[in-house]
């Protein structure tokens, strides 16, 4: 009968669940699903992380490599993020070319990178004008099961936190580089930046970490990033029923709380594996 | 009447917009048409449907919307998509789509130029096309962006040049009936008492 139900009223469905303060998966309406993170899962990459949250399942590997830095900015590394949600993880997408959603997803990606100077790019440079890291961050969806962006978001601190860049000199006779691999260092993360998103129904009850029925059958999503210090780095509500300033400001203050806790997972998870 | 004027600037912290002008109706072609001029930036909206849906986008319980953004110069690339998206939920949020089940409306937005706040120049130039095309909308909604300075000063309808200079960068479009966000963007970090300039 619920099924029946479920299948012909999805939202009068979810509504009878949202009056008694619960959701369908037993969830509190501001609980968060079990937040997984595994470090240095890809050997191949120079730094990787996955994450899942709940049955979201979101890969990232970086990779560097060296190039001439721009012009413009002599003293600056370049840092390419690319999330990519490919037709394998839900049947929402379709394979070619990325779609408006995984579009968006990268431009949110790479605006949370330079928002939050999570890296500071002169740190990527080896020699002015010369020579400098790119870091390409490729983010990838395996099952999408909604709140793409905190998991996206999430899955990039870890791997960038796992990053060992070799030492590379540039040898004064030659001209050329020299990369030392047996000597290397990690990255200097300057800022934490992680995610927190909502989706709104009914265009007032605002419910944490959304599934993709859940964001399916809200009115709008809203994701705010925060640092470590409290500070905004992103407030992201793309349209979407409308919202009072009292409500963002609700979002804000559990984003801020929720930041501790991703961060003492994140440590937590890095301590584990170097056991000193 | 100056004398208001000017203790309503006083009273915004010496933020002002720039002058800003809108045109109506005049492209033949589609349904409805704006330009909308916010200093120097301006933005040619064009606005097609209810019509008939192209391929397999059609939805059975109300009209798809698209929307469409040109830069003025070259194809458009990521930042026009995630634009696209944000505009495109913006409209969705106010446009009476339920009335209008399985057609699609097509909004082309073409910039002119850029001078600065150019999200919220198209926001602008969206909602007045929409209106100029006689869609049933549940409210109209207006877009604004403001720069803090490197000392906190809040800055309205920036140029390009404050933009630059500018610590942080929020853009909201805010709906008339009870001046709620439909949707809000930023660019650089603030700290919350400051971030949230949020409309009251």
């Amino acid at each position: 009968m619920a099924t029946a139900f479920k299948m012909v009223e999805p939202l009068e469905y979810y509504r009878r669940f949202l009056k008694e303060n619960c959701r369908p998966d037993g969830r509190e309406l501001g609980e968060f699903r079990a937040t997984t993170v595994n470090i240095g899962s890809i050997t191949t990459a120079d730094g990787s992380a996955l994450v899942k949250l709940g049955n979201t399942t979101v890969v990232c590997g970086v990779k560097a490599e060296l190039a001439a830095p721009a012009v413009d900015s002599a003293n600056k590394g370049y840092i390419v993020p690319n999330v990519e949600l490919p037709s394998l993880c839900s049947t929402k997408f379709r394979s070619g070319p990325p779609g408006e959603e995984a579009q968006a997803a990268s431009q949110f990606i790479a605006d949370v990178i330079e928002n939050s100077q999570i890296i500071a790019k002169e740190d990527l440079c080896i020699a002015n004008g010369k020579l400098a890291w790119v870091l390409y961050c490729d983010i990838i969806c395996l099952d999408y099961d909604g709140n793409i962006l905190d998991a996206s978001a999430f899955a990039l601190l870890a791997a960038l936190k796992n990053v060992q860049l070799p030492s590379v000199t540039i040898n004064e006779e030659t001209g050329l580089s020299e990369v030392n691999l047996k000597q290397k260092n990690p990255l200097v993360i300057r800022k934490h930046p992680v995610a927190t998103s909502f989706a709104i129904f009914d265009d007032t009850l605002l419910i944490v970490d959304p599934t993709a029925e859940e964001e399916d059958l809200a009115s709008g999503t809203v994701t705010v990033v925060t640092d470590e210090e409290g500070r905004l780095c992103s407030v992201h509500k793309p349209g979407g029923s409308p919202l009072t300033g009292d409500k963002l400001q609700d979002c804000i203050t559990r984003a801020i709380t929720r930041h501790k806790e991703v961060k003492k997972l994140i440590d937590k998870v890095i301590k584990s594996i170097k056991p000193k | 009447m100056a004398g208001e004027k000017e203790k309503v600037v006083a009273a915004a912290g010496g933020c002002c917009l720039r002058p800003f002008s809108c045109e109506q109706g005049l492209l033949s072609r589609p349904d409805g048409s704006a330009a909308f001029l916010q200093g120097d930036t301006s933005v040619l909206a064009g606005l097609y449907g209810p019509a008939e849906v192209k391929g397999s986008k059609e939805l059975p319980d109300r009209a798809v919307l698209e929307v469409l953004l040109r830069p003025k110069v070259g194809l458009p690339g990521v930042i026009e998509r995630s634009r696209e998206q944000l505009l495109r939920q913006t409209c969705e949020a106010v446009v009476l789509g339920v009335l209008h089940p399985r057609t699609a409306i097509t909004l082309v937005l073409q910039v002119l130029s850029d001078a600065g706040s150019l999200l919220s120049c198209c926001i602008n130039a969206a909602c007045m096309g929409l209106l100029d095309a006689g869609l049933p909308l549940s409210s109209l909604f207006c877009g604004v962006t403001c720069a803090l300075d490197p000392n906190g000063a809040i800055i309205l309808d920036p140029t390009t040049r404050q933009e630059q200079e500018a610590r942080a960068i929020l853009t909201f479009a805010i709906d008339s009936p009870e001046r709620k966000v439909l949707m809000t963007t930023t660019k650089g970090s603030c700290s919350v008492e400051e971030g949230p300039c949020f409309p009251p």
